[in-house]
């Protein structure tokens, strides 16, 4: 991919081989031999992390599709039946639903890490945008997911969901309504819809993996960025990336994994709701309509928009709108760790997401009581919508223009092997 | 690292602030389940058999008259990790209780008197649900529908101690301006607090084998037990495993932190 | 970077091979639920067992019950029938063996190890050749025809012409009462 190739087969028949399909070459290059940068931390465990994730959701997966029966009737029986009577069908049901929640976990650390480090700039611009792609298709993926065991938050999630199209009747009469009920495939979700959902959730994964495998490919052309945000000047700079990347992070996954076992043995239920394990009815809502926590901020800005159109467009727009990042920023700098002012935004906007977050979990007409001033959680919402959008514009091209960033280091191998400050 | 710290600080204080958020719903809110503990609590709980096997007991004397228990199996019974009946034991259980009988020779499911046809029920049969379906049942209770019990525990915020709140949570005093609806029963721990279902259980309801004194709170305490584990009847071998597994984890992950170390090393 | 391979062990070589070992250990174990969740579940193997009430079966009918995913034949067979199958020398049989599970492996294909009494026929209605269900009484022997490949067997169920190679399996069973069957 990048750089001369040094692989050179051990016996007769690799070379035979290679000259035909140069597999164990490509392996070679990519996996063991690959020059990385030498100061990448913690956070860069996590592509590996979510490689991990992704092929356990995917192994579980297709052993839970054996038993699950996509039917109205047939549906949270089966799941039952999985978590009762099917051998160890209780573990690959929670390690799948917990798998789903831990993917998440993952896929933000490492896109805050990517935001936080620059990895979004030039030359790294469409290994961003499979990443927003992947994103997408995860939550995607989740949703459809979420439908499967057909309780009460499966049918109103998507009932939910899925009407967010319906807000298309604003632009033209009857064209939301003729999205939803193409979706649905008849008046509103019912056995149809499942049946859909199930056959695209089996799809989506492959789909994610394929674009997986691009986003690794655009990886490996300019390499990594690192937490200094430089570019590589030379091999002193890096290490091949095995042994001392797929230790470390053979390392952080494991370290992972505990939280992820942890979360499956001894709280499984944690992060779902209860009323999922009431079955769908669909003449009787829940109370509270809580979507599952990683949806959980955007949830919050649709919420706290009065008008259904713009509301829905605010919401898709918010995902989008990390699509256009590497041209909305206009520093030269990569990483915040010289960027004193992007760094004090940059946290506001973490803090920012799990403020929404927290506001997307309650109740509509909830309130904070702040000595004897009532403030309602949806103008609380409204503020973290409104700095969402602000950070990405008009902060992020204009902290570029006005900022001056600290002195960067000459080179990655100087900043690593002198004494850190 | 300080930043990281620092926000969670800062996150913490958000969420003690959110504990004075006031939700204003209309009718009035439930108040949370009683505090009490079980023995499945905990990364090492367990059932109490004894417990399990009175709370079966409970629900076959008393809530069987409402509520179907429709996902559990007589086997399951006598399988690991459950009420701890041996397996005559399991098949006496089933054999007492009538199971609606496949069309017989004739195609008749019904008797000359109309009866639904029945036949002893075997291990692979579920337990019968007490009315033929969700129709009946609202038509002898008011038009309120008893919920199947299997899965009420994980289909409740407050799960096992919400059952027991419930259960025990009649004749307490209706607070002044609070109107109970024709016929419902004031349960603070229900919400909106007016409830279908009258209070289920009294002192010596059941007689338990066992000696245990059968008071209202014994009883509840020990349904919610047995409901505990016909909601999570894998809970035990769970947790077992989640043991070893995660001594695994453990090891493993020292392991691979040495090497990880040990190569490093060489880098610097 | 003194990362070449020298040929003394060293200290990081045994932490690779016991790291490498403890996580295919680890792999190999997570490998068990994924395929034992294939097996029958506890609901399949507690409807392993099943009642059969025979008592409206006539001489020369066959039922057929369900169990265990196949058909299982109950023949009430007339007199003649169990005369013929009386009458068969065990040197023309093509398997020897009774399979009757409920006598020992080796027990010979007499017409009397075939059953517990002589008017009722219990076999599983499987063609021991690839698995298809025999027609009764069809066939040279007034027994079974299988029409998938050809296979007869006589009134005992035991094999006599045609690709199967061995008789229809007797399952354990016992008689409840004089009218009803427990099968497994």
């Amino acid at each position: 991919m990048s750089g001369q190739s040094t692989y050179v087969p051990k016996t007769s028949f690799g070379r035979w081989f290679d000259s035909r399909l140069p597999l164990m070459r490509f392996a070679h290059d990519t996996m063991l031999t690959f020059p990385t940068p030498r100061n990448l931390n913690f956070w860069y465990a996590f592509g590996a992390v979510l490689t991990v994730m992704l092929g356990i959701q995917i192994v579980t997966g297709i052993v839970l599709a054996m038993h699950y029966i996509p039917s109205g009737d047939g549906a949270f029986d089966s799941v039952e039946n999985i978590m009762r009577d099917v051998n160890y069908g209780w573990l690959l049901r929670y390690m799948h639903s917990n798998g789903a929640s831990m993917f998440f976990v993952a896929v933000y650390v490492h896109m805050f890490r990517g935001l936080y480090y620059g990895s979004y700039k030039a030359p790294r611009e469409v290994l961003w945008i499979l990443g927003v792609l992947i994103y997408l298709l995860m939550m995607a993926t989740a949703f459809l997911g979420y439908t499967l065991p057909w309780g009460q938050m499966s049918f109103w999630g998507a009932t939910v969901i899925t009407n967010f199209f319906t807000a298309f009747d604003q632009i033209h009469k009857g064209l939301g309504t003729g999205i939803a009920s193409w979706l649905w495939g008849g008046f509103g979700v019912s056995d149809a819809t499942l049946n859909r959902f199930y056959s695209l959730h089996y799809l989506l994964p492959f789909i994610i993996a394929g674009v997986v495998g691009l986003h690794v490919w655009a990886l490996h052309v300019p390499g990594n960025n690192n937490p200094l945000g430089i570019d590589v000047k030379g091999p002193q700079d890096t290490l091949p990336f095995h042994p001392y990347y797929t230790m470390k992070d053979a390392f952080y996954v494991a370290l992972f994994l505990i939280l992820y076992v942890g979360l499956v043995f001894y709280a499984p239920n944690l992060l779902g709701n209860p009323d999922n394990y009431i079955p769908a009815n669909p003449i009787v809502t829940p109370t509270d309509i809580v979507p599952e926590w990683y949806l959980l901020p955007f949830y919050a800005m649709l919420r706290s928009i009065p008008q259904k159109l713009v509301g829905v467009i605010v919401l898709f727009g918010a995902i989008l709108i990390l699509a256009f990042i590497p041209w909305l920023d206009t520093s030269k700098v990569r990483s915040c760790r010289f960027r004193p002012m992007m760094k004090v935004f940059f946290w506001l906007f973490v803090v920012d997401c799990l403020v929404l977050g927290y506001c997307g979990a309650q109740s509509v007409d909830a309130a904070w009581n702040l000595g004897g001033i009532s403030i309602g959680l949806v103008w609380v919402a409204r503020i973290g919508t409104l700095y969402y959008f602000g950070f990405f514009f008009p902060l992020m091209p204009l902290l570029g223009l006005i900022e001056t960033p600290k002195p960067l280091p000459a080179s990655i191998a100087t900043a690593v092997l002198a004494p850190a400050e | 690292m300080r930043i990281a710290l620092g926000l969670g600080i800062s996150f913490a204080i958000l969420l003690g602030a959110a504990s004075t958020v006031s939700a204003q719903t209309i009718s009035r809110p439930a108040i949370p389940p009683k505090v009490t503990s079980f023995s499945s609590d905990g990364p090492f709980g367990h059932y109490d058999r004894g417990s399990l096997q009175r709370g079966f007991q409970v629900y076959k004397e008393v809530c069987s008259a409402c509520h179907s228990l429709n996902r559990v199996a007589f086997h399951n019974l006598d399988e690991d990790g459950g009420p701890g009946f041996t397996e005559p034991q399991a098949k006496a259980i089933a054999a007492s209780y009538k199971i609606p009988a496949p069309p017989n020779d004739k195609g008749d499911t019904l008797d000359a008197n109309g009866n639904r046809l029945t036949q002893a029920g075997t291990l692979a049969d579920h337990f019968p649900p007490p009315f033929a379906n969700d129709n009946a049942a609202r038509a002898s209770n008011n038009g309120a529908l008893p919920p199947d019990m299997s899965i009420l525990v994980k289909a409740r915020a407050g799960g096992a101690a919400y059952i027991y709140s419930i259960c025990s949570g009649f004749h307490q005093p209706v607070p002044a301006g609070f109107k109970v609806l024709a016929n419902k029963y004031y349960n603070p721990y229900f919400e909106g607090r007016n409830i279908s279902m009258p209070p289920p259980i009294t002192d010596n309801q059941v007689t338990y084998s066992d000696g245990t004194k059968a008071t209202v709170d014994q009883e509840c305490h020990d349904i919610a037990t047995f409901l505990s584990w016909t909601a999570e009847p894998k809970m035990e071998e769970r947790k077992h495993l989640g043991f070893e597994v995660m001594a695994f984890m453990l090891l493993l992950t020292g392991m691979l932190f040495l090497t990880y170390r040990k190569i490093w090393h060489d880098a610097h | 970077m003194a990362n070449e391979t020298s040929a003394e062990p060293t200290r990081r070589d045994f932490l690779y091979i016991a790291t490498g070992a403890v996580g295919a250990v680890g792999v190999a174990l997570t490998a068990w639920p994924f395929i034992d969740q294939m097996n029958p579940t506890g609901s399949v193997l507690a409807a392993a067992t099943i009642e059969a009430d025979i008592s409206t079966v006539q001489p020369g009918q066959q039922v057929i019950f369900t169990w265990r995913s196949h058909p299982l034949f109950v023949r009430r067979r007339t007199p003649k029938e169990i005369a013929e199958a009386r009458a068969v020398p065990l040197s023309e049989l093509p398997d020897p063996v009774a399979r009757n599970a409920n006598l020992p492996d080796d027990a010979p294909a007499t017409d009397e190890n075939r059953e517990f009494k002589p008017e009722w026929l219990v076999v599983v209605g499987v063609c021991t050749h690839l698995g298809c269900t025999p027609t009764v009484l069809e066939g040279d022997y007034g027994g079974w025809l299988c029409h998938c490949h050809g296979s007869q067997y006589d009134t005992a169920g035991r094999i006599r012409k045609g690709p199967a190679p061995q008789n229809l399996a007797v399952p354990t069973y016992a008689f409840l009462t004089p009218t009803r069957l427990k099968i497994g």
